[in-house]
């Protein structure tokens, strides 16, 4: 059986001053319409597996403070 | 939607018209005991989803029950061009004075149901229509209004069958051309149309076909009265384990539609292209300079990244595929990146290197320069708007078979 | 000029709600159409990019205060008849039908009432159409800056079964510096609303066409009729066409389908062969590979290639 990649084309990183914020985390999860993100009681975590299906919406980046989500386009070296 | 004979019979009884004394037999035994019940000769006749029966040994008749479970046993296990029957039906063998000729199709310049009429029944109505034109009556029926006798009387009568035949034909082409409607049929066809030599009118034999799209709101007809499962599709071929993977792919995720075909394909060159115009010209383009396409596809929407990479994995995992070549006519809703990043990641997780692997990628439109950066960074070949889907194909065809581009 | 719309056509979307009809009632308003209301019934109140969305036609025509000219269809198969009678009996005359799968019978009956109430319709199963840098009915082209690369004004009628080719063939147009005219999307489905032949009369009827194109693909018979339409009119337009699927007509594809629902090969008449010496024998002239279009719309209009 052929394998399974993940985070070939995108990597989304989320600063981690932010990262335990449960309020935040249920935000980041409604917006992305990919489901990247995922509300746990601990706060926001990637669901890796649906990375590469990242749309550059950017909604994500808006719905959190400056900086503290960081969309990053693996194939721009 | 195809139906064998015996449910076409069903359907046409449904709709007032009437047919034979015929049953539906599963055993040899079963045949036995319905020519007895019939009394007199029968046909025996074999239920496949194919034409030419008769030739190939489908179509028997017997004089006893016991030649009927005779012939029955016989022709269940007869294979016809690739089919095996579902059963046999058992006829009695009709008193036949004339045979006529009755049938609804649809008539996409007029787009209105087209009713077909002739005095010359039995045979190929194309061939009474070319040698015979003024034995076809022809008239059209209304969408919106109930189907008016008169309109059934009007097309018979133009064939110059007059009397008691008249009178007698006019309700069941009438019928006919209802149930067509009502069935969301795309053909149905009645012949012969018998008269029989007490005067009265029979289906001795008839052949529906139903409206693909139409399936899911006729589900009164097909579950309760045909009995039909849901997943009795009668496709005109088995699918290939490939166009059932990829059917299985498009189900599974609603994001955006692929398709696959290969039926009748076969060669190195994969192709992963769309949309559905854009299909049919890439693979008369890779055709005609001398490409050996193994198989057909279908993009359209705008898919996930998986649906893409799934597509593509499958045409790569296609016995004898050295290649695919990725191309679509411009796109304005499938976003061009997100097929790049589908086409690499398939090339990716089957250990082959995408620049290798994919001969030409060419699919202008949404997210292009997106698309392109991926595509740089991978290595793999691409062309913009400038290059004419004809040339782009040309230059997959090319590289898979080693000339420089 | 152009056919069938122009820069003050109003139209309304039905199904507005909808994803794909939110995407192209955008597209449409960037474009410079004038989407003047959208219907999704329970929906009365909400907005879609500054459209008012209503539960009835009536009550957008209401809101609007004048008759509306038209209607962009996106509802799902099983409620398309209905929309569609909806418009037509509000008073709207021309309707693009979005929605694939829509069973023949439904289409043949929409088809039927507008006849009768002197409606057009453009479609089932299509894109719409586009009058380059004014206006668009429909998801034709894009987004605007991408049916801006595609589409300039120009001299040439262009007229498509498939919706994606109709942009693919505009923008190789374009790219010559040729131009489109009008582009519609004529929809791919057995029964549609307008074919080839039954559009040619308004693009004689408009000064800008100088001669027309169409895409084609085997299964009905429409280029039987444009060619009868061609010989009984005298037609000042010259006509390019280009036929797609002709890999179909071999043995082992016979009875299959492929792209569109009307693209299945039932008889001898609808092999691409066939059409493709019926349209030359009408002096339409059919060319063999799709970049070859442009040179022969130059050739046809009489400027060097």
């Amino acid at each position: 059986m052929a394998e399974t990649l993940n985070k070939v084309f995108i990597d989304v990183e989320v600063d981690a001053s932010i990262k335990g914020d449960a309020e935040l985390a249920k935000k980041l999860e409604e917006v992305c319409p990919v489901d990247i993100f995922a509300a746990t009681d601990s706060g926001v975590e990637i669901v890796e597996k649906n990375l590469d299906e990242c749309v550059l919406c950017d909604l994500c980046v808006d719905a959190a403070p400056d900086g503290a989500v960081l969309v990053i386009k693996l194939y721009e070296s | 939607m195809r139906f064998y004979e015996y449910e076409a019979r069903k359907i046409v009884e449904l709709a007032g018209i009437p047919v034979t004394k015929y049953g539906f037999c599963k055993t040899a035994e079963e045949a036995r005991v319905a020519a007895e019940e019939i009394g007199g000769p029968v046909v025996i006749k074999s239920q496949v989803l194919s034409g030419g029966r008769m030739k190939a040994g489908g179509v028997k008749f017997a004089d006893t029950p016991a030649e009927a479970a005779e012939h029955a046993e016989a022709i269940l296990k007869l294979e016809i061009n690739g089919h095996m029957p579902r059963g046999v039906l058992v006829d009695p063998k009709a008193e036949v004075k004339q045979e006529y000729y009755a049938s609804v199709v649809w008539d996409g310049t007029a787009k209105r149901p087209l009713m077909l009429f002739s005095d010359m029944g039995g045979i190929d109505i194309e061939e009474v229509a070319e040698t015979h034109p003024d034995h076809v009556g022809r008239g059209h029926v209304t969408n919106l209004m109930p189907i008016p006798d008169f309109e059934a009387k009007q097309t018979i009568a133009a064939t110059g069958v007059t009397g008691s035949q008249l009178n007698r034909a006019t309700p069941i082409l009438a019928k006919l051309a209802r149930l067509f409607r009502d069935y969301d049929m795309t053909l149905a066809e009645i012949n012969p149309l018998a008269e029989l030599t007490d005067g009265s009118f029979v289906a001795l034999d008839a052949h529906m076909e139903m409206e693909n799209e139409a399936v899911g709101r006729q589900k009164g007809l097909l579950r309760k009265h045909l009995e039909i499962a849901e997943e009795d599709t009668r496709e005109t071929y088995e699918p290939s384990d490939f166009e059932r993977n990829v059917a299985a792919i498009d189900a599974a995720d609603h994001r955006g539609v692929i398709q696959g075909k290969d039926h009748g394909f076969e060669g190195n060159l994969g192709l992963v292209i769309g949309a559905g115009g854009g299909s049919l010209t890439l693979t008369d383009a890779v055709r005609s300079q001398g490409g050996k396409p193994a198989n057909y596809s279908e993009i359209g929407g705008n898919p996930s990244v998986a649906k893409a990479c799934g597509l593509a994995k499958e045409v790569l995992e296609k016995d004898g595929v050295e290649k695919i070549a990725v191309m679509m006519s411009i796109v304005s809703n499938t976003r061009v990146d997100i097929v790049a990043r589908g086409v690499i990641k398939a090339c990716l997780e089957l250990g082959k290197d995408p620049g290798e692997t994919i001969a030409i990628f060419r699919i202008p439109g949404a997210w292009e320069d997106e698309g392109f950066k991926i595509l740089d960074k991978y290595g793999v070949e691409y062309c913009d708007r400038s290059v004419s889907m004809w040339e782009a194909a040309g230059r997959a065809v090319a590289k898979i078979q080693g000339a420089p581009a | 000029m152009s056919i069938l719309l122009n820069k003050d056509t109003t139209f309304i979307v039905q199904g507005i709600t909808g994803r794909e009809a939110v995407n192209l009632t955008k597209e449409c308003l960037d474009y410079g159409s004038k989407v003047v209301g959208g219907v999704t019934p329970g929906r009365k109140g909400r907005e879609v990019h500054g459209v008012p969305v209503f539960d009835t036609v009536a009550q957008a025509v209401e809101n609007y205060g004048a008759p509306i000219d038209g209607s962009v269809v996106t509802v799902p198969p099983a409620f398309t008849k209905d929309a569609v009678f909806e418009a037509i009996l509000n008073g709207i005359k021309l309707i693009v039908i979005v929605t694939e799968r829509i069973p023949r019978r439904d289409v043949a009956q929409m088809v039927e009432l507008a006849n009768m109430e002197g409606a057009r319709i453009i479609g089932p199963n299509c894109l719409g159409l586009i009058i380059p840098e004014v206006c668009k009915m429909g998801g034709i082209g894009g987004p605007a800056k991408d049916a801006a690369k595609a589409y300039a004004p120009g001299p040439v009628g262009v007229m498509s079964r498939s919706g994606g080719m109709t942009t693919e063939i505009s923008s190789s147009l374009t790219q010559a510096g040729l131009g489109v005219s009008t582009a519609v999307s004529i929809g791919g489905d057995a029964i549609i609303g307008s074919t080839y032949a039954e559009l040619m009369p308004y693009f004689e009827a408009d000064e800008q066409t100088q001669v027309i194109v169409i895409y084609t693909e085997p299964g009905g018979r429409m280029e039987a009729q444009l060619s009868e339409w061609v010989k009984d009119n005298d037609s000042r337009l010259p006509i390019v066409a280009f036929m797609a699927g002709k890999f179909m007509d071999d043995e082992e594809m016979k009875g299959m389908s492929f792209g569109h629902a009307g693209t299945i090969v039932e008889g001898k008449e609808d092999t691409a062969t066939e059409k493709i010496a019926r349209l030359e024998a009408a002096g339409i002239r059919v060319v063999e590979r799709i970049d070859e279009i442009p040179n022969a719309v130059k050739e046809k209009l009489g400027v060097a290639a």
